[in-house]
């Protein structure tokens, strides 16, 4: 960390569809840095001493809970994270991502998107006895090494940064994208789930589905939890070009 | 005037929140969930180490059980708690966590056979039975005679908060994202909902229900650097606070967790000293087993952050331009374990320190990590003033905790209650019909518009964001690890000027849609009245217990103090709560009080003491049969819904 401080310069898209007659438009804000400095801090102190219209969504603050994605310097990630000192000439341009219902500014509505995908792809275990497991006698065994690799694919936070990476989405508005694909592919793992392969194709065997995708990764490069897209979104492919 | 009817109405989408309402579902009522944020982002997803359920499948959990997991609650709250309430949860966690296992939590698994582990700064081989094999294994955690923190890699509350919120959507539970609860609804005593601000449209709309249950989270942020969420600011506390007839119960109970990184307070779980990490100090020095010679860094956390603090104030401290800190070292874990095992808090100290923590030291510090106190309850959850009005997870002073709460058993606590809470608010809903007249809501509806009314129309006044910042170091430098009567009566009168300033906000944006400046303004108020039952609560409690150390009172004082603070804001007007206290009887301890077994013990007993311990002497020579469910009923017979009274088995030993 440089103790010298500098100027940054944030570029920012402000447009509040709430305020009738609001245009969408960029504005700059000057902002000294600081050591450690995140966007997180430095969209904060904007909005405390130059404009606290401005919005923006933090939770965590800390890359856990995937609430703040947004593009920087055209590439989407988690803003809380984001040093700004990554960046050397000082310039930062935020966005909104793309892909989502626009709240305002840099909000957008990515809640609404995931329940909708949730309810698609049934994000959940069915197994018609998980009501009617006896909790008082010892859980179902399970093998540690299926435990860990369900727990790898479950670690998706519904950031939304690979829908907005993803040129097929664009393309297609109903396209399930690598978070539904990866949410599949965690549930199609889990022995706990007793969905058949052809109940499986129900919901992704078309063209807004697994065979939709182009492969063009964006998914895979942009997820700050690095989950492994490229290998499930193949796995799923060639599980459902055997039905 | 937006009105939404429902049955049982959950104000939080936390993992607590989302537990009540699948228990009312699933006895069949209607049900909404609000939040301020998408469910699945609760701060519950935020809790990386564990949940205590003492399966006792892991070898080191070899002979857990219920009993031993009360006693180290127990101990661990100084013998604050309410000890019917840690009986009841103690006996429902492991069939909370064997359900969140059949709905989709990837436990980690026991593997048979030998494996190596750090257990003292040395490395050590521990054999896993074969018979365990698969079931779900633990973790050692600070203050545990077990090891019995049950976890998933380390993402252990995403996990949970991920399956519980997709129970909740196939069960087709309405969740209403970015909704702001500001205010209750209540008549004569009974609480029917409340006004709820829409953040998007700014629109004020009425959820009037038969039952309101606050699953809101902590208050953690009434402190300026704080291990949690930024939307942890106990906004649900103090909407019932503001009703003047609810209670909240030992505000001043406030948990600083030892390992926070220096200086943005993200925290680095227990895990990391569970699995056998280690605290340095400038020179390298392992201090710790100097200041507690039997549980070194895992005593409990109150302790150990207590400690280092003594530490850095000897100047033993690593000095840098954000004051002192000391060095959490999990080097010797090494990069394996790491990656696997702790990898949430490689990334953090990768993103944030810009350091490899398989290589380097990470800088930390005790930092404000979790709130004991909140909306006081009766063990049904139920508030014992406000009718209809429950509560549950880290809002609530349902009182398992006491003075202090044992890492890995809040995530414990949000889903146990939220199993027992949602099936007494489903007995309310059954035995209850809505009869709130249209004039009341219209009453709270119009209150709260014209509160907004007059913050959009004021010309000159105060600035929130400076208001909230001012309060929040208050908390930091005069209600922190260790207080003091001094800082304490100062901390009490700035408070009391904050509050008759945040009468006076004024807004640069002055629009009522979606405006950060307006859900500040509408809030900050609020957490002045919330930091001052914290402030004004620590200053009446001369003692020292669990979290809650005074300087001038060393001691715990079991003769005067063994009694919960209650505070309630009767009067609008007042810059102070009316403060009343509710014993803690002995004379019905299943346990009565001893010494934790940290430091010296300068203990000054209560009479009641010998007397129960010598009468439950007694009742034990009587029964000398007695095995330990009946001996508990002997002591102390708690009341735990039908549903969740059976045995728990485990391996090797049954239902025994
Ligand atoms: C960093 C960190 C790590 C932790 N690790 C562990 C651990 O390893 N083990 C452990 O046992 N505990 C841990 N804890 C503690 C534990 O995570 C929390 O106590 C617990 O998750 C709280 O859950 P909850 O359901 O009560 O509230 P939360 O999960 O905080 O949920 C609160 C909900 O209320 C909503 N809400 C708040 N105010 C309003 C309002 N006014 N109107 C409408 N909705 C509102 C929010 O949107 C949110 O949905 C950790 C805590 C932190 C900070
Ligand atoms: S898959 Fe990755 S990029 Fe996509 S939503 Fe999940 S965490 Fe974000
Ligand atoms: S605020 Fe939670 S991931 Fe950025």
């Amino acid at each position: 960390m440089s103790d010298q401080e500098r100027v940054l310069k944030f570029q920012i898209f402000r447009y509040n569809p709430q305020n009738k007659g609001d245009k969408p438009r960029m504005v700059t804000y000057e902002v000294t840095e600081a050591p450690g400095m995140t966007i997180f801090i430095a969209l904060n102190e904007i909005r405390e001493t130059q404009d606290p219209s401005i919005q923006f969504d933090f939770v965590c603050r800390a890359g856990i809970c995937g609430s703040c994605a947004m593009v920087v310097n055209g590439q989407p990630t988690l803003a809380c994270r984001t040093l700004t000192s990554t960046y050397e000439d000082g310039e930062i341009k935020l966005l909104p991502l793309p892909g989502f219902e626009l709240i305002g500014d840099l909000s957008v509505n990515t809640g609404k998107f995931m329940r909708a995908m949730s309810e698609r792809v049934e994000s959940w275990i069915h197994d018609n006895y998980a009501d009617e497991v006896n909790f008082e006698r010892l859980e179902e065994r399970m093998d540690p090494d299926v435990a860990d690799e369900i727990y790898e694919l479950e670690r998706c936070v519904e950031c939304g940064a690979c829908v907005s990476a993803c040129a097929t989405k664009r393309m297609r508005p109903d396209f399930l994208s690598a978070v539904g694909f990866m949410r599949l592919a965690r549930f199609a793992l889990d022995p706990r789930d007793k969905r058949t392969d052809e109940e499986f194709y129900e919901i992704m065997g078309d063209d807004d589905g697994v065979f939709g995708c182009m492969t063009l990764l964006g998914c895979e490069d942009y997820c700050p939890k690095d989950l492994p897209h490229q290998t499930q979104i193949a796995y799923l492919r060639r599980k459902m070009a055997l039905i | 005037m937006k009105v939404i009817y429902t049955d049982s109405l959950v104000i939080g989408g936390g993992l607590a929140g989302l537990r009540v309402a699948i228990a009312s579902m699933q006895r069949g009522f209607d049900t909404i969930v609000l939040s301020l944020i998408p469910a699945k982002r609760s701060h519950s997803a935020a809790a990386q180490g564990g949940m205590q359920a003492s399966l006792g499948a892991c070898i080191k959990g070899d002979g857990d059980d219920e009993d031993v997991h009360f006693g180290d609650t127990v101990k661990g709250s100084d013998w604050g708690c309410d000890q019917d309430v840690a009986r009841m949860f103690v006996n429902t966690s492991p069939k909370a966590i064997r359900q969140l296992a059949a709905w989709g939590v990837p436990w980690s698994r026991v593997r048979g056979g030998d494996r190596d582990v750090i257990i003292n700064g040395e490395k050590v081989t521990i054999t896993e039975k074969e018979e365990a094999h698969g079931l779900i294994t633990s973790r050692d955690f600070g203050g545990t005679k077990k090891w019995r923190t049950c976890f998933t890699s380390d993402g252990t509350g995403h996990t949970m908060l991920y399956a519980m919120d997709n129970k909740a959507i196939q069960m087709g539970i309405p969740v209403h994202e970015r909704k702001e609860a500001i205010a209750l609804i209540h008549e004569d005593g009974v609480c029917y909902g409340a006004i709820v601000r829409d953040l998007i449209t700014g629109e004020l709309i009425a959820y009037v229900a038969k039952a309101t249950t606050i699953a809101t989270g902590g208050y953690g942020r009434l402190y300026s650097v704080s291990t949690n969420a930024v939307i942890s600011e106990g906004i649900g506390n103090a909407i019932a606070l503001e009703t003047g007839i609810a209670t909240l119960g030992n505000m001043e109970a406030v948990q600083f967790h030892p390992t926070a990184i220096v200086p943005v307070g993200i925290l680095t779980t227990e895990g990391c000293r569970g699995d056998g990490g280690l605290l340095l100090d400038k020179d390298g020095y392992r201090f710790m087993p100097d200041y507690e010679p039997d549980k070194k860094e895992l005593a409990s956390r109150d302790v150990v952050s207590r400690r280092m603090t003594e530490h850095m104030r000897k100047g033993k401290g690593v000095p840098s331009r954000y004051g002192d800190h000391l060095w959490l070292d999990i080097t010797l874990l090494g990069r394996k374990h790491i990656e696997k095992n702790l990898r949430e808090v490689k990334e953090i100290c990768e993103y944030f320190l810009g350091i490899d923590p398989v290589e380097e030291y990470i800088p930390v510090r005790p930092t404000q990590h979790y709130s004991m106190g909140g909306i006081r309850t009766k063990a049904t959850g139920e508030s014992p003033t406000l009718k209809g009005l429950f509560s549950a997870g880290e809002a609530a002073c349902w009182d398992m905790h006491g003075f202090n709460r044992l890492g890995g058993n809040s995530v414990a606590e949000t889903v146990v209650a939220g199993m027992i809470v949602g099936e007494f608010v489903a007995d309310y809903c059954d035995e209850n019909s809505l009869n709130v007249s249209t004039s009341t809501i219209e009453h709270f509806m119009k209150q709260e518009e014209k509160k907004i009314t007059d913050l959009l129309v004021r010309d000159f006044g105060e600035n929130p964001f400076q208001l909230k910042a001012e309060m929040q170091k208050i908390m930091m430098d005069k209600v922190g690890i260790f207080r003091n009567g001094e800082d304490l009566e100062q901390a009490v009168e700035e408070l009391k000027v904050l509050n008759q300033r945040a009468k006076k906000i004024a807004l640069r944006n002055r629009i009522s849609s979606s405006n950060p400046e307006l859900v500040e303004a509408i809030r900050v108020p609020k957490m002045i009245k919330l930091a001052q039952c914290v402030a004004y609560g620590a200053m009446l409690r001369t003692e020292s217990r669990g979290a809650h150390a005074r300087e001038d009172y060393l001691e715990r004082n079991d003769k005067d103090w063994l009694k919960r603070t209650l505070t309630t804001w009767k009067d609008d007007s007042s810059d102070l709560p009316e403060v009343t206290y509710e014993d803690l009887d002995i004379m019905k301890m299943e346990m009565p009080p001893g010494s934790r077994g940290y430091g010296v013990d300068n203990t000054i007993h209560h009479p009641d003491t010998p007397k129960r311990e010598q009468e439950i002497e007694e009742i034990k020579q009587a029964n000398p049969g007695a095995d330990r469910y009946e001996m508990h009923d002997l002591l102390n017979p708690t009341p735990i819904p039908e549903k969740f009274k059976g045995r728990n088995e485990r391996i090797g030993r049954g239902f025994k």
